[in-house]
């Protein structure tokens, strides 16, 4: 199990190569992988289709209590065989449709990553794991959605998918960890059947989290603006995201913790309310957009929020609803979406108005839309028949608002016909339109996969006990977090269902007839569209990015001056406030026991000390620094610290060195302080060196703690082998630390060499170069002089014509 | 105003640098040797050697400096940072934690017993670091300054 999800990870890392190998079938050669993933996970169906679910862990962070833990049960496998299969068709598929595009090896490695990350997703049964993965598709589809990065567009709206799945994806972490707390375990199977976790004090922090993550990701009102923009990606990635992917995921958790966290009434009203408002928003939106992918993308928010307002809802029948009508969508959607494809890649067309008559010059690809029309507008016999009907009787025997619910519905269903009218006669049939390329069926790698899923959509709707037997009632058990008894039929009689289906049916037929005038009867929705939430998101962005600037510009204003007086009245504050607040200042200082040596260092340290401040010399202030820091080692040495005063003395002397290096680009000694400055530079210093010595003085005065210094001094010997203290700290004991600090002073001298570079590059004033800009500008200046004469003379020359 | 040069070329200089050199280099090998059980070790070994090419450096020039050091120093404290984080791990492979120290013994026939261990590996990655990470710095600003 964990070898089927890394592999696609690990065939994504050779993509580039296999692409170059397979040449032109390098889709069909990676597609491999997914269809033998396919059968994999079609091996485990006998199995789970019989109620049982498979479980395999691996250690991961076993000090941490994270495992690798995957679990196959019906919901799970329903996923993991809709990602593995509709994956088989895309990759041919994109392989085919991108076969000129410079970057293909990269869009395959994207694609097989995101492949990775989305099993991973629905197979996790940890949740931690889940959430890495989670964040994995994020991470790659954002990558995918901005694969042409040259365009501007493309980078704004992948940007713009990430940073609200992003912000989900966080909340969703901090609902995960509290889910894990109250449960008291990270595994989905454990979290999944405790009790009382409903009555859990965090149980309505935990849920408004998760939610938000789930809403996120699923692109609910109001976060559903993300999705439509995200068709900046190319038409295979749009396929894969919208069918059975990364929009999914979202549904697929509040699917996965309905058994856990759902019935509450908070989860009932949020879910439905939240579900029918995207359904309602989304196929509005979709029924007045006219660009093909658009138009499905918007159909795709509907989709969405009809599944979290079914997984709201939370009865044996919603759960069979929803699982139904999540895979008539992936099929017919992965399907719609690859016609689109072949619409742009054969014909040129983006939008349905540019389009008509198409039937001619491309058959096959009509009947193929046609068939996935008919099901995404849920007519008998396909099976999004099936899948609406279970919707309508789920929301007919809800036990709230159930009234409500089902105008919402057939509202959405009326508009539902009309889109899939627009999709499956607009383009097709009527007067024949000239399109941007000559129109002809595209070859067999574009056409199998909308074929085949078009077909499976009709096969399912015949014989639902098909799917049903297999799988779906196994799905349906895993949501409702107890096996069902419900079978799938196509014909349930005539009955209330069948009526509001019928009903609605005629009425999208009619709206259809008069689709121009209910787009302009909506057209108030562009003036909404200026107060959306799609302007706050901007809006916000643009805040954020200003109050980045002006701190930035605030706080890094460049200046080291200000920097230190900052850095240093921090200190004082903060540290001072301490020392007086905590500490009644007992200061035991005798100087009975110095000794003659010492006093002469100090004296020395003193004098140096003012030296440096007061001498007028750049050459004399370093030497009488460097006089200190000699001062200072002298002292180390007489206290035995002799390593620490080696280092000092030589870490003076190339401290003098490296001065002496950078003296020469320095400005002649000036006076550029003003007097008001130097003193309160003075009192600022002063301050903080007293407050050091007090500092330190307490500190060596009220020592409480064992000092380790002791352990080290009697230890070093027997575990480090060596009799230098010093180093066998610095190399055995705290050698983690010794190593952070090579790590630092390596950025440090890659900084510096950054630094000193590019400036370098930037300033390359010689005479040669000064003279060349004199030059340019005197030329520019006399040539502007020439134009303005020139203009003069033929303005006088003008004048005198007219005389 | 004409750009003061540092390099005023004192003969003094220039020929008590050619001897200290070789001393100097051998002093920081025999510091960063040491260094467990006297005063000493990589760090100071390091700082050390880099005064030695310093001291190159201000005797000759910039070029002889980085003729004499042959890599870029920024290669060395690449070097350094591997040697330090490679030997954190050979305890891995003993079952113990990382960053155990390690220690083997080889009788030589001649010099006795030689003692190697991951600590001197660890410090010999250290003594890199700081040569490169000093000797970056006052290259860079020398060739500021050169060029």
């Amino acid at each position: 199990m964990l070898i089927a999800v890394l592999s696609c990870f690990i065939l994504a890392c050779f993509a580039p190569w296999l692409h170059r190998l397979g040449g032109r079938h390098s889709g069909w050669l990676l597609a491999l992988l997914p269809a033998s993933l396919f059968a994999y996970f079609a091996s485990m169906l006998p199995l789970v289709s019989q109620g049982h679910s498979l479980q395999f862990a691996y250690a991961w962070f076993p000090g941490m209590g994270i495992q690798l833990s995957f679990l196959v049960d019906g919901l799970s496998l329903l996923f993991a065989l809709l990602i593995t299969g509709i994956g088989f068709f895309i990759l041919a598929y994109g392989g085919r449709y991108l076969e000129k595009h410079k970057d293909l090896g990269r869009f395959f490695v994207f694609l097989l990553g995101f492949m990775g990350s989305m099993l991973g997703v629905v197979l996790s049964d940890n949740l931690i794991s889940l959430f890495v993965f989670w964040e994995l598709t994020t991470v790659t589809s954002f990558m995918l959605i901005g694969f042409n990065h040259e365009q501007e567009d493309a980078r704004k709206k992948a940007h713009q998918g990430l940073m609200i799945t992003v912000m989900g994806g966080l909340a969703l972490m901090t609902g995960f960890i509290m889910l894990g707390m109250a449960a008291g375990s990270y595994e989905l199977s454990t979290i999944l059947y405790s009790d009382g976790l409903t009555e859990h004090a965090l149980y309505l922090p935990m849920l408004l989290l998760i939610l938000l993550g789930a809403f996120t990701k699923s692109a609910q009102a109001p976060f559903h603006f993300w999705l439509p923009n995200a068709m900046a990606a190319p038409t295979p990635v749009s396929a894969y995201l919208h069918s059975a992917t990364m929009v999914k995921a979202g549904v697929y958790l509040l699917a996965r913790l309905n058994p856990g966290l759902g019935g509450t009434d908070t989860w009932l009203l949020m879910l439905t309310l939240f579900g029918a408002l995207t359904m309602l928003t989304g196929i509005f939106l979709a029924s007045r957009a006219t660009g093909v992918k658009k138009v499905l993308a918007y159909s795709t928010v509907m989709a969405l929020g009809t599944l979290t307002m079914l997984l709201g809802l939370g009865t044996e029948t919603a759960a069979l609803a929803a699982v139904t009508f999540l895979l008539a969508h992936a099929l017919y959607k992965g399907a719609l979406f690859m016609v689109a494809g072949i619409l742009d890649h054969s014909a040129g067309v983006k939008d349905f108005t540019q389009a008509g008559g198409l039937r001619h010059s491309m058959p096959k690809t009509t009947v193929v839309a046609v068939l996935a029309s008919l099901s995404l507008a849920g007519i008998i016999p396909l099976f999004g028949f099936v899948g609406k009907e279970l919707l309508l009787e789920a929301v007919l025997s809800a036990s709230n608002w159930h009234i409500g619910l089902t105008i919402a519905t057939v509202i959405a269903n009326i508009l539902v016909v009309l889109v899939a009218a627009i999709v499956a006669l607009k383009p097709w049939f009527g007067a024949v339109v000239d399109t941007p390329k000559k129109p002809h069926d595209p070859d067999i790698a574009l056409l199998i996969g909308p074929a085949v899923l078009a077909t499976l959509g009709l096969l399912f709707g015949l014989m639902p006990f098909i799917a049903d037997k297999g799988l779906l009632a196994a799905a349906a058990g895993a949501v409702y977090g107890q096996p069902i008894e419900l079978y799938l039929a196509l014909w349930h009689g005539i009955n209330l269902p069948l009526m509001l289906s019928l009903s609605s049916l005629l009425l999208g037929l009619l709206l259809f007839k008069v689709w121009g005038g209910w787009r302009q009867l909506t057209n108030f929705m562009h003036s909404a569209e200026k107060i959306g939430p799609e302007v706050v998101y901007e809006r916000l962005m643009l805040g954020m990015t200003q109050f980045a600037a002006w701190q930035t510009n605030t706080l890094q204003n460049g200046y080291l001056r200000n920097y230190l007086i900052t850095t240093l009245g921090t200190v004082i504050i903060v540290v001072g406030w301490a020392l007086l607040r905590v500490n009644q200042l007992e200061l035991n200082i005798s100087f009975q026991d110095m000794r003659v040596h010492e006093v002469a260092i100090a004296v020395l340290l003193i004098f140096s000390a003012l030296i440096a401040v007061l001498v007028r010399s750049f050459l004399a202030a370093v030497a009488m620094l460097g006089a200190l820091g000699f001062g200072v080692a002298l002292l180390y040495v007489f206290f035995s610290a002799i390593d620490v005063g080696i280092t000092q003395v030589l870490v003076e002397t190339i401290t003098v060195l490296l001065l002496v290096l950078v003296l020469y680009r320095l400005p002649e000694f000036r006076s550029l302080s003003s007097t008001a400055n130097r003193i309160r530079d003075a009192i600022i210093a002063g301050m903080t060196g007293l407050l050091m010595t007090i500092l330190i003085l307490v500190i060596t005065g009220a020592r409480q703690l064992e000092g380790i210094s002791e352990y080290f001094l009697q230890n070093s010997g027997p575990l480090g082998h060596g009799r230098n203290v010093v180093n066998v700290i610095l190399v055995d004991f705290r050698a983690l630390d010794t190593l952070g600090e090579v790590f630092v002073l390596a950025l440090v001298a890659i900084g510096v060499y950054a630094m000193i570079h590019l400036r370098t590059g930037a300033l390359p004033v010689t005479n040669s170069d000064r003279r060349a800009a004199f030059n340019l500008r005197r030329s520019q200046k006399d040539k502007a002089k020439a134009d303005a004469k020139a203009e003069a003379e033929a303005s006088a020359a003008a004048s005198k014509g007219e005389e | 105003m004409k750009p003061r040069r540092f390099n005023m070329r004192s003969l003094i200089l220039n020929t008590g640098s050619s001897l200290l050199l070789p001393l100097l280099v051998l002093f920081s090998l025999f510091l960063l040797l040491r260094g467990h059980d006297e005063p000493g070790g990589g760090f100071i070994g390091g700082l050390v050697a880099a005064a030695a090419v310093a001291l190159k450096l201000f005797a000759e020039d910039y070029k002889a400096a980085r003729d004499m050091l042959r890599v870029h120093p920024l290669q060395l404290v690449g070097i350094g940072l591997v040697l330090a984080a490679v030997a954190s791990l050979p305890p891995l492979f003993v079952g113990e934690s990382f960053f155990t120290a390690q220690w083997w013994s080889l009788d030589l026939p001649i010099f006795g017993e030689l003692k190697l261990s991951t600590p001197l590996l660890f410090d010999i990655g250290v003594f890199l670091g700081v040569i490169g990470t000093v000797l970056t710095v006052v290259f860079t600003l020398a060739e500021a300054e050169h060029s």
